[in-house]
């Protein structure tokens, strides 16, 4: 059962527990939703973007711990990160879940590193992921008022181990 | 871990009219360990284990009987035309339908419906008429009658159902009209185990000149079915939840409307002579088998059909129905466990949600202790969205299924809460 304990680890249930960020953002300037359509987990990730940097972010949705306890983890990691440092750690974290390096450095990706027993169920790499996704969509759309702004992202199959 | 032991037999509130433990030998895929824990499989609405017998019968049929069927001149194949047909015979009997030539092999229940939908639906279904459905009704059974509405300008009705996952009957009734052209619902729900009324619907779809198809892949492996008595002009059901292979199914049409209905898809087998100008089409049901067929899958259906009727349906419905009742009863004991659907009538299948724990945490965890059972939508986004839940956990059972696997399955939800809570 250590795989479990690894997968469901405390830090995970109490940000499941307790979501950070958990609300809509009235500031924001970009979102988009994620749709994982096998499961019909939902988040949608809004963003206040100010000179490249994210000044505020925050999700709604619904769905099974792993997601929500990522989405919630992902919104106070990235809060204050430059675009450019948030898509790094998208690519590092999805580095992490995808579990292909042996040699990953855990320390490297800081508290992220409660989301590596994912590596270890191929089905949930998903869950962990969908946050990411979204996020990565959002920060890839224009300014609000523009249509591109709402963008849907379904979770890429490339995530399918 | 507090999890009881899974070397008990079976509980004496069941009638043990079947012998589970000789049964499960003819099953060699439940004799495996999952993460060190002995499979307990509790998805047999997804699809069930096959028997030994059918992996045989599929192996002999490639073994001795491999060549294509409804042509050859030679001794192999007249054997596999033979075969193939006998098949057909037995689903025939199955069902208890009038003529083997009602019986139309398809890849599973969905590519059924899409036949009637596009074959039918197309040429009986116009502008500003109705197609009438459920609305607990798996995504098989909705999405092609969508399109078929969509391309013809028809209207989709769908009949609403209660908190308990029963159809409202008196709502449905009201939704029956002139314009109803044709009437497809599930005979077992396989979100919520419910069992629908066939009889009654169906008589109701007539006496407004609908035809009526039945989803009865959830049912054809819990219950006798036989399509006068059920009075439907369609039935579907699909090989795979059977203990069939997957890749074959059925669909049952009355002799006249799949006489006037045209072929579907194109190609060998279905013609009685083709020019460039014209071609002439077979008779059913070769109209509608275009191609070679799933010859090896049809015959590995006819052996499961030879299985289940050997074991006997009606012992079948009637050990599955007790302990469905044994699983809904020991979960609604658990505390924090919450059934989604209690309908009038069950079969083989309960839903429900443990505490506030997602259907797919549930799914994972129970995973861990060698548990199978499904955690999502079910292929039932609206069904779901009408009960107020993103999912469900679901349990569904088969004569194989022993009551020391509820229990076990029960002491690993306890085990499940205790993570999540702590």
């Amino acid at each position: 059962m250590n795989d479990l304990k690894d997968l469901y680890q405390e830090v995970i249930l109490d940000h499941q527990r307790n979501p950070r960020n958990f609300a809509l953002l009235p500031t924001a300037n970009r979102h988009a939703e994620g749709l994982n359509p096998l499961c019909g987990d939902h988040v949608t990730v809004y963003l206040d973007v100010q000179d490249g940097i994210i000044r505020n972010i925050s999700f709604q949705g619904d769905g099974c711990a792993i997601a929500k306890a990522s989405a919630s983890m992902m919104t106070s990691v990235v809060k204050g990160k430059t675009l450019a440092e948030a898509s790094e750690t998208f690519k590092r974290f999805h580095e992490m879940v995808m579990g292909e390096d042996p040699c990953f450095d855990l320390e490297s990706v800081g508290k992220l590193a409660a989301f590596s027993g994912v590596s270890a169920f191929p089905v949930r790499v998903k869950c962990a992921s969908l946050a990411w996704h979204t996020l990565n969509a959002a920060m890839n759309t224009t300014v609000a008022g523009d249509s591109a702004a709402a963008a849907v992202t379904e979770i890429g199959k490339g995530d399918a181990k | 871990m507090a999890t009881k032991s899974m070397s008990g037999s079976n509980h004496p509130a069941l009638s043990n009219n079947l012998d589970v433990e000789r049964v499960r030998r003819d099953f060699p895929a439940l004799a495996q360990k999952i993460h060190g824990y002995p499979l307990v499989y509790l998805d047999n609405a997804a699809t069930t284990q096959k028997p030994l017998v059918v992996l045989d019968r599929i192996r002999r049929s490639y073994v001795e009987e491999c060549a294509n069927i409804h042509r050859g001149v030679y001794q192999l194949s007249e054997r596999a035309t033979a075969a193939h047909e006998a098949a057909r015979e037995k689903v025939r009997q199955f069902i208890g339908a009038e003529n083997s030539s009602e019986i139309i092999f398809v890849r599973g229940a969905t590519e059924g419906v899409n036949l009637v939908a596009q074959s039918y639906g197309r040429t009986h279904v116009g502008a500003g008429d109705e197609i009438l459905i459920t609305a607990m009704e798996h995504h098989s059974n909705l999405v092609p009658w969508q399109m078929l509405c969509q391309e013809r300008g028809a209207h989709l009705k769908v009949a609403p159902i209660d908190d308990n996952g029963d159809v409202i009957l008196a709502e449905y009734e009201k939704l029956l009209g002139a314009r109803t052209k044709l009437v497809a619902f599930t005979q077992v729900s396989n979100a919520f185990g419910t069992v629908n009324p066939v009889q009654t619907m169906t008589e109701a779809a007539h006496q407004h000149g609908a035809v009526v198809l039945l989803d009865a892949a959830q049912a054809a492996p819990h219950c006798e079915l036989d399509v006068k008595e059920l009075g439907c002009d369609f039935l579907v059901f699909s090989g795979h939840k059977l203990y069939g292979p997957t890749g074959i199914g059925v669909l049952y049409g009355k002799q006249a409307l799949l006489e006037e209905m045209p072929p579907w898809q194109g190609g060998g087998d279905m013609i009685l002579s083709v020019t460039f100008e014209k071609t002439t089409y077979a008779d059913v049901p070769a109209k509608f088998e275009a191609g070679t067929p799933d010859i090896s899958g049809a015959i590995g259906l006819g052996a499961a059909i030879d299985y289940v009727r050997s074991l006997g349906m009606a012992s079948i419905e009637r050990y599955e129905s007790e302990l469905i009742q044994y699983t809904e009863t020991s979960l609604a004991k658990l505390p924090g466990v919450r059934i989604i659907g209690r309908p009038k009538r069950r079969a083989a299948a309960v839903s429900f949600m443990l505490d506030d724990i997602h259907p797919h945490d549930v799914g994972t965890v129970l995973d861990r202790y060698g548990i199978a059972i499904r955690a999502g939508h079910h292929c039932a986004q609206p069904a779901m969205k009408r009960m107020g839940v993103p999912g469900t956990a679901r349990v569904s059972v088969a004569f194989y299924n022993k009551s020391d696997e509820i229990d076990y399955l029960v002491s690993c939800l306890e085990e499940t809460q205790k993570m999540f809570r702590s």
